[in-house]
């Protein structure tokens, strides 16, 4: 009797487990790691929505595209989550994405009106220097003259160096090429990714590191300290926009656009600030935690349209390696 | 002699799992695109580099290997140990390890800039070489040390009853040793050194230093351009193999005659001057390759105590995984290394495994796994699998002389008595090549721990191997607990190490 009751809930588990919908999502890898918002936006999620959230996670952006391009209409993936503006043409092209009918209200210093992606967190790049540095650049021509030295990393394995490429052509278009001959001899050396770099830049090899304006925030608040801080440039900083799509074959449509929606209420948007250290796309009620108000705030926000990105970005990184290699 | 049969099989499995995801590669590409002129230029730079690195490797370890193998002093096997950390050591930890000396604000800057001299810089191809000698001296050492000990201690004793110098013993006895040892240790570093990434781009200070494994990047996720990303992983494995015919070619040694395997003793060394210098090249030696290291761990100990569970975890992850690839490197290794006996060339299939881009290679993987499996599911086996290939080739070149050595003295012997087969094997060789056994293994679960390898695109959230959650707390801007990942990696890495060489050494180096 003792045996068949077990057997009985041994089938009900099953049974209930069967029916637990999965929500897959691709994402990149430091968004899943133990340290980054994975883990409480899969808590936050599950509580509400009935189902089993999985993350799997890719490397990074770029590498997210790829996996996604490998896999094509096989995918498994419900929702990509991690690409950003520069990626979203690319990914669109794939035609796997479907739209959305998800929209908020968002803190976006720029409009916001793709019918596919949904933001959920942005941040500007920015040089991140310790706060005593003597004569902060406050360009990148007066960089450029200085003798300061920075690590950047490379624009054909990383996204933050990607970003400074698209960067410095949006601020000086024609110009670029002469400025990042200007920089040249400010180059300590290009990473291949951004961890790397701003390791270097810990360990005192540069004066200034590739980042983004929102990194002083975790020494500050995690570490309680105040020594870093990010150079504000009059050019205005480019900006990056992660986004999150919805896989146009999914088999859970509907679990699908309620993970869009939950991702710009609070539950999701008040774990960004403090896990991936951007700012969340809709500021919580509660704001943004203490700290964030130290941060500098561009005048101007960058940003090539999506539809450009990759024309873009293709004669930048040709100008890019002619500049550098020489 | 043995016949090479397994060792075929074993060579035809290799080939098929290097080249089989190529061409799944290709057959998605829909054909190969040819490389464009950045990419010529990134193959020139590779090849530059990895051959500077590997001739510099080489001919540094001659006097180091020669100082060891003739010297005998408190705390040898210990140092000998310790030499070969830097080879273990995961990239990065490595890399800021050796800026700690040698970067803007490393040690020896500051030493110059006290002194009032200028400051040196390291960024450039002589950084990026600088970096592969830090890695791979060690290696290269330990590869000399092993043909050095090969030279029975008969023949030493013999040149010492002769009167012999220590110029006409190096002339007699070392430099056919050197002559057919070195071209087997160049091609290993050279394989290794080609497909550098990380040190070749961090310390080669910009985009100058465009190696293959990069422009396969920037073909994989710029242009999306599997074709492209293909041919150039053609490209390096060919490379490396036309170089490995090359050498090989050069390097038949001619063997010593068998002896007692007594300890060797050096008369010809006892004259002060060459103690001095051997004393100051093993000095040099030690200063350069254990100061990043101290560095490393003086880091690490900083970050001990934050460093989170996950990473224990992650430990266990790869140990596993370095046990499995370590079992699975020494049967193929000893499989292709009795089929070399027969025919030299098969030992060249057996290098391809390291060259083969892992980008390149883990998509390959994936796209024939893809269909039928959920990649994360397969993560331990195609990481065991991968990690086993990347290390066959040391295990080949500390293995393959060793048996040579053992058939071209005892060969006859064991034809006369009738010993062949697994008998062979059991009674002849493995006893023999115990010693290179044990240092292999260890080589091999010591860089299995220490490979990140093509884990990235099959990872599993939830089993992050050590060097992978080493990332993520860098990523996480936990710098201070990834170098206690760092050292728990190099301290876990050098204690396998330790064992396996332990265990081949046994009491015979008493």
């Amino acid at each position: 009797m003792k045996y068949l009751a077990f057997a009985t809930g041994l089938f009900a588990a099953t049974a209930a487990v069967a029916e637990t919908p999965v929500l897959t999502i691709y994402t990149y890898e430091s968004f899943v790691s133990d340290w980054g918002p994975g883990p409480a936006v899969e808590k936050a999620f599950e509580e509400t929505c009935g189902c089993d959230l999985q993350f799997v996670g890719a490397g990074d952006g770029a590498a997210l595209l790829g996996r996604l391009k490998l896999e094509g209409k096989r995918t498994k993936a419900d929702i990509v989550l991690g690409l950003d503006t520069n990626l979203t043409a690319a990914a669109l092209e794939t035609g796997l994405f479907a739209e959305t009918a998800v929209s908020a209200d968002y803190d976006l210093p720029v409009a916001w009106n793709d019918p596919v992606f949904v933001p959920y967190d942005w941040g500007y790049f920015a040089f991140v220097q310790n706060a005593d540095l003597a004569n902060a650049p406050t360009d990148f021509k007066a960089l450029a003259d200085s003798d300061l030295k920075i690590v950047i990393q490379d624009p054909r394995s990383s996204t933050p160096g990607l970003g400074l490429l698209m960067w410095v052509k949006a601020a000086y278009g024609d110009e670029a090429p002469a400025i990042w001959e200007g920089l040249s001899d400010n180059i300590v050396t290009v990473t291949k990714g951004w961890s790397e770099a701003y390791g270097l830049f810990l360990e005192g090899e540069a004066d200034m590191v590739l980042s983004y304006t929102t990194s002083p925030a975790y020494h500050l608040i995690a570490e309680s300290d105040a020594s870093k801080t990010a150079a504000k440039f009059s050019e205005g900083h480019y900006m990056q926009i992660e986004v999150a799509g919805k896989i146009a074959n999914t088999d859970q449509p509907e679990l699908a656009d309620k993970f869009l929606q939950f991702m710009v209420t609070d539950a999701f948007q008040s774990i960004i600030p403090t896990t991936n250290w951007m700012y969340p796309a809709v500021t919580p009620e509660a704001g943004l935690p203490e700290g964030f108000e130290t941060l500098i705030q561009p005048e101007k926000a960058l940003i090539v349209p999506a539809d450009q990105a990759d024309a873009v970005r293709d004669a930048a990184l040709a100008e890019w390696l002619e500049a550098l290699s020489k | 002699m043995i016949r090479g049969g397994p060792g075929y099989a074993a060579a035809a499995f290799v080939l098929l799992f290097i080249f089989g995801p190529l061409i799944v590669v290709f057959a998605r590409a829909g054909g190969g695109t040819l490389p464009g002129p950045a990419d010529w230029a990134a193959v020139r730079f590779s090849v530059t580099q990895a051959t500077l690195s590997a001739l510099f490797s080489v001919i540094l370890a001659i006097p180091v290997s020669r100082a060891l193998a003739r010297r005998k002093f408190p705390g040898r096997n210990m140092l000998i140990t310790l030499l070969g950390a830097p080879f273990i050591l995961p990239v990065i930890v490595a890399v800021l390890g050796l800026l700690a000396v040698f970067g803007r604000s490393g040690i020896l800057n500051s030493l110059l800039d006290w002194a009032g001299l200028p400051t040196v810089q390291i960024y450039g191809l002589h950084g990026v070489v600088l970096a592969h000698i830090f890695f791979n001296l060690p290696l290269a050492t330990r590869i000399f040390l092993q043909a050095w000990q090969q030279i029975p201690a008969e023949r030493f004793r013999l040149a010492a009853s002769l009167n012999m110098s220590a110029g006409q013993v190096l002339r007699r006895l070392e430099i056919p040793m050197i002559r057919a040892t070195a071209p087997g240790a160049f091609i290993v570093i050279f394989a290794i050194c080609l497909s550098s990434f990380t040190v070749a781009l961090t310390l080669g200070g910009g985009p100058r230093a465009t190696t293959v494994e990069l422009a396969i990047y920037q073909a994989f996720r710029f242009d999306f351009d599997l074709g492209r990303a293909a041919v150039l992983a053609v490209i390096q494995t060919v490379l490396a193999g036309i170089v490995a015919l090359f050498a090989l070619k050069y390097s038949r040694g001619e063997g010593f005659g068998a002896g007692l395997d007594r300890v060797v003793r050096r008369w010809d060394a006892q004259s002060a001057g060459l103690r001095i210098t051997d004393a100051a090249v093993m000095i040099l030696t030690a200063l350069f390759l254990l100061l990043p290291l101290v560095l490393v761990v003086i880091n690490g100990i900083n970050g001990w105590a934050k460093m989170p569970d996950q990473v224990f975890t992650a430990l266990w992850v790869s140990l596993v995984i370095s046990l499995f690839s370590t079992a699975l490197a020494l049967v193929l290794a000893l499989a292709i290394a009795l089929a070399a006996l027969h025919r030299g060339w098969v030992e060249v299939i057996g290098l391809l495994g390291i060259v083969s881009s892992p980008l390149v290679l883990g998509t390959g993987l994936f796209l024939i796994v893809h269909p039928y499996a959920d990649p994360a599911r397969l993560a331990f086996v195609v990481t065991g699998l991968v990690n086993a290939l990347t290390a066959l080739p040391f295990v080949l070149r500390v293995l393959i002389p060793s048996l040579r050595g053992s058939e071209k003295n005892f060969g006859r012997l064991a034809d006369m008595l009738g010993l062949t087969g697994w008998a062979r094997l059991r009674f002849l060789l493995l006893p023999r090549a115990r010693r290179a056994l044990g240092f292999s293994a260890g080589l091999a679960a010591a860089f299995s721990m220490g490979d990140l390898g093509v884990i990235t695109l099959f990872a599993d959230p939830g089993s992050a191997t050590l060097p992978l959650q080493m990332y993520r707390l860098m990523g996480a801007f936990r710098m201070e607990a990834a170098a206690g990942a760092g050292l728990l990696l190099l301290v876990s890495s050098l204690g396998l190490f330790w064992i396996f060489d332990k265990m081949g050494r046994g009491d015979v180096d008493a």
